[in-house]
């Protein structure tokens, strides 16, 4: 299902009878305006500040780094609250490591259930906001 | 009988699916990425299949059956790693356009030397991670032919040798695609039937006053220990070779991210299981061994349906034998290849050999140890080395190379230690005995203490092209920025 398409395609029986169709003569079509300004789009110039390393470029760099790796460490942070608050929670309430939850032990229905959904929401909301990120700054330096 | 049946049938389904990626795996990069062609979903589950070794599959359920609730914390570690990947390493990674962890490490620190010393620490916790692998192979073997441990090492490394060396990564994902959703359903099909089994027989609970379910209790220091553990297994994940690997097989850093989201998912799904087999051979008293995962859905469903579930899970075993093995093999050989021998398929041939031969060889002769727990070391020693190179490498303009090389020669060379002298001697006793089974929580500050610490003290060997990579490691690829022009070296 892979990748195979592709190559196959280019290779295959019906690859090379499309090629043939379409490599044949080319269709006559007429031109009715220059587009110049397609044909020669300038590079966006904060596109070119970063390029060229200016001061300007690496403030918008530097932005960005800073937006990924806050929302990074916001994750780790609220990961270690639970991760690391859970044995401590177990030494310093002792009645909780014998405490049920719908008739099984409660440090069982955490760790090997509940733990698992949480890790995953986690991860889709990081997911979301880092691609909201990342869009925001396109949209920044593509659009002055 | 039919469990031999089983195992016969996983090898040579490995093998036949393998083949049907030799008709395109022809040139070098074929071999190496599978031409970054995979499909999201497909290659999740590859990652998945590749991830879900021995250790998973029956070393979890085993150090809960001897442990108890301690050793829960090793499955939720194992899906939580992903998530610290995913945020801090998995978009940068993919966009830094390496290939494996050397290459990302010459391509932010623009040396050699760094190179060389990550290639060093593959191939170790590649090996460290392969030789369980093994042994758990033999082990599982022997319970079900009564053969010697070393027939079922040896039949396990010939076919994933065969495998690796007759179709490449390409293959390989085609192949642990499928062993994902094999183990999942080796393991859950079984389940369903012993719970049926355990309800229809009154639903037998715990002794009251039992304190196996409890946590914190029956080793010597169980708080430093489970955070060791912690610590290991949540930062380790991203240091390991085999996992990295497939990450360039996604097309850009926003189809890393989802990757790593589905896998996540995966991952969870799986391991909601084994901690209910550690519970019921708990209650039914099963003796504490490994291969509890085998041995259970015989006790509890009796008859040809019994005997057909045992055939069930031990396929499933071998197939994380063989998918997780694949995997480290490719990594290893990869670099073996690349950075050791001078490259080119006839390289990777060869390497692919000694990368199989090197462990087989130290399973016959280390300390057997439960698989999980020697798993859990190659996790400690990859939290201590790759984890700070990847971490301050992605993030930190000012880490330079002599600070890299400072950082993964001090923490990776203590997990080393400490593991070399777990293995080898031991069972150690006391704190010297916990620090050194569970290193993480000491070698994985010092290993970021000093990579920053020696970073801030050359502040001249920063390397030059450093904003270029930041642009490289971050900008979205919509953007159209320049990159430089680094290219990891095909052979």
């Amino acid at each position: 299902m892979t990748g195979k398409p592709r190559r196959a395609a280019a290779t295959g029986p019906r690859g090379q009878g499309e090629g043939a169709a379409t490599s044949g003569k080319p269709r006559r079509v007429v031109v009715t305006s220059p587009r110049t300004a397609a044909a020669r789009r300038p590079r966006h110039p904060l596109t070119r500040e970063i390029d060229e390393q200016t001061r300007l470029g690496e403030v918008y760099m530097g932005s960005l780094v800073r937006t990924q790796f806050r929302l990074a460490l916001f994750v780790c942070s609220l990961l270690a609250c639970v991760v690391g608050g859970l044995p401590l929670l177990f030494l310093l309430a002792p009645e909780l490591r014998a405490a049920e939850l719908f008739g099984l032990p409660l440090p069982w229905v955490v760790l090997a259930g509940l733990i698992y959904p949480a890790l995953v929401g986690g991860a889709w909301l990081y997911v979301r906001q880092a691609e909201r990120n990342e869009r925001d700054f396109a949209d920044l330096v593509e659009h002055r | 009988m039919s469990q031999i049946a089983a195992v016969v049938l996983v090898m040579l389904a490995t093998v036949l699916i393998g083949a049907f990626g030799l008709r395109v795996s022809r040139t070098t990069s074929d071999f190496y990425v599978a031409s970054r062609t995979v499909s999201p979903l497909w290659n999740a589950s590859a990652i998945g299949g590749e991830y879900l070794s021995a250790a998973s599959f029956l070393g979890i359920a085993g150090l809960i059956l001897t442990f108890g609730a301690d050793m829960l914390w090793l499955p939720v570690g194992w899906t939580g790693g992903y998530l610290v990947l995913l945020v801090l390493v998995s978009a940068p990674l993919r966009r830094s356009g390496a290939y494996t962890l050397p290459d990302f490490a010459e391509a932010r620190l623009e040396s050699m030397a760094v190179r060389r010393l990550s290639s060093v620490l593959v191939v170790l916790i590649g090996w460290l991670y392969l030789m369980p692998q093994f042994q758990s192979a033999g082990l599982v073997f022997r319970t079900i032919t009564g053969a010697p441990p070393w027939t079922g090492s040896l039949l396990v490394a010939v076919v994933v040798a065969i495998n690796v060396l007759s179709g490449g990564m390409r293959s390989i994902t085609f192949v642990q695609a499928f062993q994902y959703w094999l183990k999942l359903t080796a393991l859950a099909v079984p389940l369903a039937f012993m719970l049926l089994a355990w309800w229809s027989d009154g639903r037998p609970g715990l002794a009251p006053g039992d304190e196996w379910v409890l946590p914190l209790h029956g080793r010597d220091h169980p708080m430093y220990e489970t955070y060791s553990l912690i610590l290991a297994t949540f930062l380790g994940t991203m240091g390991l070779p085999h996992v990295l690997v497939r990450f360039y097989t996604n097309p850009d850093g926003r189809a890393a991210r989802r990757t790593t989201l589905v896998v996540l998912t995966l991952l969870g799904a799986f391991y909601l299981m084994p901690a209910v087999y550690g519970y019921l051979g708990h209650v039914y008293g099963m003796p504490e061994s490994d291969t509890v995962v085998i041995a259970l859905p015989g006790r509890l469903v009796g008859g040809p349906v019994g005997d057909f579930l045992t055939a069930l899970v031990t396929a499933g075993a071998f197939a994380a034998f063989l998918s997780t093995s694949s995997g480290l093999t490719v990594s290893v050989a990869g670099v073996i290849a690349q950075d050791i021998l001078r490259g080119g398929v006839r390289a990777f041939r060869v390497a692919t050999v000694l990368a199989v031969l090197v462990p087989f060889a130290l399973a016959g002769v280390a300390r057997s140890l439960p698989v999980a727990t020697v798993v859990g070391l190659a996790f400690a020693v990859a939290a201590s080395s790759f984890c700070p190179l990847l971490v301050l490498g992605i993030w930190w303009r000012r880490l330079t190379t002599s600070g890299a090389i400072a950082g993964l020669l001090a923490g990776g060379g203590l997990a080393c230690a400490a593991v070399v002298i777990t293995i080898t001697g031991g069972p150690h006793t006391g704190w010297a005995g916990s620090l050194l089974a569970q290193p993480a929580a000491w070698t994985v500050p010092v290993s970021f203490t000093v990579m920053a610490v020696v970073s801030l003290l050359t502040p001249s060997r920063v390397p030059r092209g450093v904003a270029r990579t930041m642009v490289r490691l971050h900008t979205p690829e919509t953007l159209n920025v320049d990159r430089g022009d680094w290219r990891p070296r095909f052979m």
